[in-house]
């Protein structure tokens, strides 16, 4: 097949990569080494590759990479690191949010793109943003309450230490 | 108000301990946060190959023919592996790593069939090729010619004479007979004898993570496999079946995507370890989820038939019971799945006379091996619906029925093993009713109903396995505490409770606490990350080993400060005398005298698990397991008697855990499990049809998403009595045992109709009110 030279943003920084069109956003992801974005399961059914396209938030299987050409792809790792993360990262980490941790990423994802768009949601609005983002181990409660210490954290503007916790 | 009351608990005396017991963050919890964790689909290395498996398309039939000749030719190819190039390539399928191995027909697996396929997917060729295209298309090339055999599909039509032998002599794969007391006399001292059915389903583990691992050949001709697995001690049999010798296979475990039981038989490993011998490249593997499907074991369905006798009052008499399971092609885990069934098939009741005859049968169904609950979950389905139908038939409180029956410390078991510690099981029972209020008010054709279920579960091993587990704990001169051990780690906080209980001992924060885990080179074996055994094991290893350092330590420090070691602590990184905590010192400087003097501030611990000889074999009697957790769930359902859509309202569980080493980590086993059983008892319908799967992915096979069913409410008791470390006792497992009868149960409250099977789908409810109408 036809490759196509396009420019993908990843977490701000520019990878020309040579294509074909068949390509999914989430395989060129994981070629160029963004492997904190999980296949789960390649059709849609479980958001795992969830990643943000211009601030949206798209399971990356089910994106052609060519249509990401140019747009901003932000990953979780895109989000903080070890030594500065964001709020949900902790606070996923902080409420046993993470068990296993393969869906992890993908839920962090979403719940970027929740509070974006709603800094306060309840519990039901939490429950219906991440449906789209399996989790075969925690029963989604710690998942619930480390969205909602995340959204109170924010709020009140704090810097979360990369620290334990305790 | 609760139709039950909880009354207080024994008293227990629990030590306050400064981090066993917190919810801390876990150690593994900020690397999987921000996504620098390495899982094993993860990886990759120059110059390396991606490897697809050539799968049946039949579910039985022989193998006419099989020509790779063109798969081979084409360019990008670098290798394709028949039965025919790996002729000694056999795993055998059955507890892994230990010595006491049973043989059986059918026990050995060929990597890749051999003239003939006995399930649908089996595995017939490999493919190593330079791009997972080139390995695709290799695949479309590969040219086989089956001539269909017959095939059976239904474990009582495998028993019948004159039904297709999936391996000679017979497809009885294995049974237990348990017998206890006399049966006879309890039935004819029974007032009422009570006889029901029970049918539970296949379930797919559906981890998140599909199988996946790299595998190389290093300078020194070791075959390496880092792949997600909940068994290291696999390199053993990998050895055999590759042909070289166990210190020739290093298996580096990664962090697991999930197991549940799923990856506890070999994957990708062995396929890995083959080719990398025949290539001398690097190469990867990894599933897509169909594969991962179609590849990997099930639950066991179960047919269990009960035959119960009781007294007016309630007493049981009498239980005889037989369990039929579908073991699939291969026997894998079933036997021992079997055998647990066995043992656990009347319930935490007294049943002084009792018989359980037990078959597991081959089938050309998908093969099932290990689930979280391994044999018990579909026990307790049987039993606890049991009691049930019990109470009707008396006229008796479902609670009321049970509390005369209920095991306490010091009942024994069908297999006679005397429950030695806490069986807390109406004082979790009432818990978990309790946590569920009112009933919520019925509305028209939407009917109400709660219910809950009690089980209990064995930790640890069975006995005569021999189990063990060895950590290595030592002290660095700067005060940090390094572990070594060989646990996998499924995301149930394994490696993390090892951590939480050395950081204890060694009086140092977490974060100074480091841990080497799931390497059969480099890190001493704990066993596998099956059976609940980790927390008790490793556990109980670790402690040893890190409670060796600590008396190092303090006989050291005892000098320095002129005090007896039993007046020292350790705490906070420092060392201090109890009564003056002023007097103190860091314990890197500790670390660092101990090291100038020769002091040993390391130590590789083994625990052993108590040794026991096996049950006998024609009546079961003897001990079987380390220890049980006891507990229960309840749940309120609305049923719309319309559509038959059961919607679950309301769920808690109640169980002792001994101890919580990590509180949070305990609540996420019990809320995740929880889940699991849920999705088991309402949603999750594997449907197979003549051997072959027809749901293989996850649009199709439902597992619960966040709209489907309420948290899990927990309630965590604390008997202090477990056998595993500072009391602890198992909940991996045991947490979704109890949930398919509890929801069945107040499905029956709702509408009034027992349902004998699950998953309880709409169509499933509607069916049983409907015989209940006509009947």
């Amino acid at each position: 097949m036809k490759l196509e030279v396009i420019t993908l943003k990843i977490n701000g920084r520019l990878h020309p990569v040579a294509l074909a069109p068949n390509v999914t956003l989430l395989t060129a992801l994981r070629d160029l080494g963004y492997t904190d974005v999980k296949c789960g399961c390649e059709q849609g059914d479980c958001g795992a590759c969830a990643v943000l396209l211009n601030g949206e938030a798209v399971n990356s299987c089910l994106v052609l990479a060519w249509q990401a050409d140019g747009a901003e792809v932000t990953t979780s790792a895109g989000l903080g690191t070890a030594e500065h993360p964001h709020p949900l990262q902790v606070a996923f980490a902080d409420t046993g949010a993470i068990q296993c941790g393969y869906c992890t990423p993908g839920l962090i994802i979403t719940s970027k793109a929740l509070l974006d768009r709603n800094a306060h949601p309840d519990e039901a609005a939490i429950r219906d943003a991440i449906s789209g983002n399996l989790c075969r181990c925690t029963g989604y409660g710690h998942i619930i309450q480390a969205v909602q210490t995340a959204a109170e954290r924010l709020a009140e503007g704090k810097t979360p230490s990369a620290g334990g916790a305790q | 108000m609760s139709r039950y009351t909880a009354k207080p608990l024994p008293h227990v005396d629990l030590p306050e301990l400064r981090q066993v017991g917190k919810p801390l963050r876990r150690v593994d919890a900020m690397g999987k946060a921000v996504g620098t964790t390495v899982y094993a689909g993860d990886f990759s290395m120059p110059r390396m190959l991606h490897a697809k498996v050539f799968r049946s398309a039949h579910a039985a039939a022989r193998i006419v023919r099989l020509d790779v000749s063109r798969a081979r030719a084409l360019p990008g190819v670098a290798c394709v592996l028949t039965s025919a190039d790996i002729p000694m390539a056999k795993l055998v399928s059955d507890i892994p790593g230990q010595t006491g191995q049973q043989q059986r027909a059918g026990s050995e697996v060929p990597v890749l069939a051999i003239d003939q396929v006995r399930y649908y997917g089996e595995p017939i060729a490999l493919v190593a090729a330079e791009t997972l295209d080139v390995a695709e298309r290799a695949l479309s090339l590969i040219e086989v010619e089956y001539a269909p055999a017959a095939g059976v599909f239904d474990p009582v039509e495998a028993l019948r004479p004159g039904a297709p032998v999936i391996h000679p002599p017979d497809n009885a794969v294995a049974r237990w007979r348990i017998h206890k007391g006399d049966l006879d006399a309890g039935f004819a001292e029974a007032d009422v004898i009570v006889e029901n059915t029970f049918r539970v389903p296949y379930q797919e583990h559906a981890f998140l993570e599909p199988e996946a691992g790299v595998a190389w050949v290093d300078e020194r001709g070791v075959v390496n496999i880092r792949v997600s697995t909940q068994v290291v001690e696999h390199f053993r049999s990998i050895a055999r079946a590759v042909g070289v010798p166990e210190n020739k296979i290093r298996i580096q475990g990664t962090m697991v995507g999930g197991g549940f039981g799923g990856k506890e038989d070999i994957t990708v490993e062995i396929y890995l370890a083959l080719l990398a011998k025949h290539t001398q490249r690097p190469v990867k593997l990894v599933y897509t989820r169909e594969e991962s499907m179609v590849a990997h074991s099930k639950r066991h369905p179960y047919i269990i038939k009960h035959r119960t006798g009781v007294k007016k009052n309630g007493r049981i008499t009498a239980a005889k019971i037989d369990v039929l399971s579908d073991s699939g092609p291969y026997p894998y885990l079933s036997p021992y799945v079997l055998l647990y069934t066995a043992v656990m098939a009347a319930g935490p009741y007294r049943v002084d006379n009792v018989s359980v005859e037990a078959v597991t049968a081959a089938t050309n169904n998908p093969f099932t091996s290990a689930f979280r609950g391994f044999g018990g979950p579909q026990a307790c389905f049987a039993y606890e619906q049991q009691m049930n139908a019990i109470a009707g038939k008396l006229g008796m409180d479902p609670l009321e029925l049970r509390r005369i029956n209920y095991l306490h410390t010091g009942d024994t078991t069908p297999t006679g093993q005397v429950i030695e510690t806490a069986a807390w099981l109406e004082e979790t029972a009432t818990r978990a009713m309790e946590a569920l209020g009112d009933k919520t008010p019925a509305n028209g054709v939407v009917k109400v109903g709660q219910g809950f279920s009690s089980f209990y579960q064995s930790y640890g091993r069975i006995m005569w396995l021999h189990d063990t587990s060895q950590a290595w704990v030592g002290m660095e001169l700067d005060g940090t505490v390094t572990i070594r051990a060989g646990v996998p780690d499924l995301g149930a906080g394994q490696v993390n409770s090892l951590c939480q209980i050395a950081a204890e001992v060694l009086g140092v924060p977490l974060e100074r606490v480091s841990i080497y885990s799931t390497d059969s080179a480099t890190t001493p074996l704990s066993g596998t990350s099956t059976a609940t055994r980790q927390l008790y094991m490793s556990g109980n290893a670790t402690l040893l080993a890190a409670n060796t350092v600590r008396r190092a330590l303090l006989d050291r420090a005892s000098k320095h400060f002129e005090e007896a070691p039993e007046n020292l602590d350790l705490a906070e990184g420092r060392v201090f005398v109890k009564s003056d905590p002023a007097q103190s010192m860091p314990v890197a400087d500790l670390a660092k005298k101990c090291a100038s003097e020769g002091i040993h501030l390391a130590n590789l611990a083994m625990f052993k698990a108590p040794f026991v000889d096996p049950i006998d074999p024609e009546t079961g009697q003897g001990r079987v397991f380390p220890d049980f957790t006891f507990g229960s769930y309840a749940v309120e359902v609305a049923v719309d008697t319309e559509s038959g859509q059961v919607q679950v309202l309301k769920a808690a569980a109640c169980h002792d855990v001994g101890r919580a080493i990590n509180r949070a980590a305990a609540e996420g086993q019990i809320a995740g499990g929880g889940m699991q059983g849920l999705g088991y008892a309402l949603i999750e319908d594997l449907i197979v049809k003549e051997g072959v799967i027809q749901t293989p992915s996850l649009a199709e096979y439902l597992i619960p998403t966040s709209m489907d069913f309420p948290t899990t409410r927990v309630i965590i008791l604390e008997s202090g009595t477990g056998v595993g470390p500072f009391g602890a006792k198992g909940i991996g497992e045991p947490s979704l045992t109890p949930v398919g009868p509890a929801v069945a149960a107040a499905v029956a409250d709702a509408i009034g109709v027992h349902i004998h099977e699950l998953p309880l789908t709409p169509e499933r409810v509607l069916a049983a009110m409907d015989r209940a109408r006509k009947s």
